[in-house]
């Protein structure tokens, strides 16, 4: 495992940054502990120094995971959220997108969201800005990118998408065996 | 008088023995210089063919004989005994034997000097020079040269400021071995170029292959790498760095190794990082009221705010390339596009 490179961590943080904003501060620096970013074959972790030290006696090869899997950079050297780090995301989003009971299905089978099944929105949101999308009783069920700022939302068609899909929790079924 | 007869009578009868006069119907051509005699008469086609061999012997006798007088016309003189005749320069012109040498290829300095117009007038060198020291001639070069060098040499001059352990004497020896050398390589090199023998070039790559000089530093960092043991061994010259754009790609090369962190240092330089992404962000512009709830709930059955913004938004339609609000200044990864100013 190895240090994120600066460039990387940038990248990183700007990824998280569309999602979180400022609230990034607080992963960084917690007062339970010692959290680092670490990096193996191409997937960023966020691990406490205790794990991180444990996993350090794994053979590189051998080891697997460890910690919380925030994403992976892609061969083209974007970096790419996966749906593992929704349970740091979604207590410190900053926008946020609230699905009908009806809607959430569609959602977690994969698709962007619609008008139709919108439920509540965050005040100010920006077109194409990061948001987790929760269920209307507060269960995260993933994050995207809103296709359409608050204000547009609601002069907009009930077909048309307000949330691009980007992770949703069904994915923990659908691809079990690519995402650690 | 009767035995004279006899023999002239019997020289006569007998063809062996005959006069010294020869009748030809053309003159032969004699060059007494060259003891050369040349017939143009055409053979008797007959005596050929009925005694060849006695007619050659004849007829090569008779040419002899010529020769011969006209060799006895010329002045002789008496030495021991023997009359001799000295023979005039050869008129006859004798082709070679072997071809005519080749002019000796220059050398590469004879050649630029020759381009330059540059004439040293400098003469032959003797063989032996007159040493004041030694009060004797000494050869400049060859036998009892170095003996009389180690004569010479018995004690060495240095400056004041020369290192006093080093061994100065056998250091002016390798000092001349070392130029000894270097002018046995350029006389190798000078008759390689003589034979037009390809010579692979050692030190400075010429212009041909490398036209810049990042070209060659990168050829250099690969070269050094190109060892069994990937270059670990190999001397660098002092302040000497690899070559830049190839680095990574070069194995054994030094990466760019990470910083070591004191505890804590790496959450701050985190920190710092998030700072600058933060302040980068354009501040969102904020279109609702802010007297109202922050979590506002829509109502999408509701009816519509009768306001409605001029710009209806056409559900479908392909978004077109260049018109997207696409944030230039924020670094994504990938390859970097020029930008449009």
């Amino acid at each position: 495992m190895k240090r994120l490179s600066e460039e990387r961590t940038k990248l990183v943080f700007e990824k998280l940054t569309k999602y979180i904003g400022g609230n990034l501060k607080l992963l960084i620096d917690r007062p339970d502990g010692t959290y680092c970013f670490r990096e193996q074959k191409e997937k960023v972790y966020y691990v406490s120094e205790k794990i991180l030290s444990l996993a350090s006696t794994v053979a590189p090869e051998n080891l697997i995971s460890f910690g919380t899997c925030f994403g992976r950079f892609t061969k083209s050297g974007k970096f790419k959220m996966h749906i593992t780090a929704l349970h740091y995301l979604a207590p410190y989003a900053q926008y946020k997108i609230w699905l009908k009971p009806s809607a959430e299905q569609q959602f977690l089978y994969g698709h962007h969201v619609a008008k139709s099944g919108l439920g509540r929105i965050t005040e100010n949101t920006a077109q194409y800005q990061g948001v987790v999308v929760f269920s209307m009783n507060d269960l995260p069920l993933g994050f995207g990118v809103a296709a359409k700022s608050t204000a547009d939302c609601k002069h907009a068609d009930p077909i048309s998408t307000i949330c691009f899909h980007q992770a949703d929790i069904g994915e923990y079924i659908r691809s079990e065996d690519t995402l650690i | 008088m009767d035995i004279v007869s006899q023999v002239l009578e019997k020289a006569a009868q007998d063809e062996r023995l005959r006069t010294t006069e020869v009748q030809k119907h053309l003159e032969v051509e004699i060059d007494e210089g060259s003891l050369l005699a040349v017939d143009y008469n055409s053979f008797d086609t007959e005596k050929i063919k009925t005694n060849r061999e006695d007619y050659f012997k004849q007829l090569t006798r008779d040419n002899v004989q010529l020769l011969i007088n006209r060799i006895w016309e010329l002045p002789t003189k008496r030495v021991d005994e023997a009359v001799v005749a000295t023979l005039p320069k050869p008129r006859f012109v004798l082709p070679r034997t072997h071809r005519l040498p080749k002019p000796k290829p220059l050398t590469k300095w004879q050649q630029f000097a020759k381009e330059k117009g540059i004439k040293s007038n400098r003469k032959r060198k003797s063989k032996v020079t007159w040493d004041e020291q030694l009060q004797k001639w000494i050869p400049n070069y060859g036998y009892k040269r170095t003996q009389a060098e180690s004569e010479k040499n018995w004690l060495v001059e240095v400056s004041d400021h020369a290192d006093p352990t080093l061994d100065h004497l056998s250091l002016k020896t390798t000092a001349k071995q070392e130029k000894r050398s270097k002018n046995e390589l350029q006389r190798l090199r000078n008759l390689a170029k003589a034979k037009n023998v390809k010579v692979p070039r050692v030190g400075i790559p010429s212009s041909d292959y490398y036209q810049d000089t990042r070209q060659i530093a990168t050829a250099v960092t690969v070269a050094r790498s190109s060892t069994a043991s990937v270059g670990k061994f190999q001397n660098r010259l002092p302040k000497e760095k690899d070559a830049k754009n190839i680095k990574e790609m070069v194995p054994g090369s030094k990466k760019n190794k990470q910083p070591m962190f004191k505890p804590g240092e790496e959450v701050k330089r985190n920190l710092g990082f998030v700072d600058k992404i933060l302040s980068k962000r354009p501040a969102i512009s904020i279109v609702s009221n802010p007297s109202e709830s922050q979590n506002r709930q829509t109502d999408d059955e509701s009816p519509r705010p009768k306001k409605r913004s001029k710009i209806s938004k056409k559900g479908g339609k392909k978004p077109k390339g260049g018109k997207g609000k696409r944030d230039m200044h924020t670094k994504v990864g990938g390859r970097k596009r020029r930008q449009k100013n």
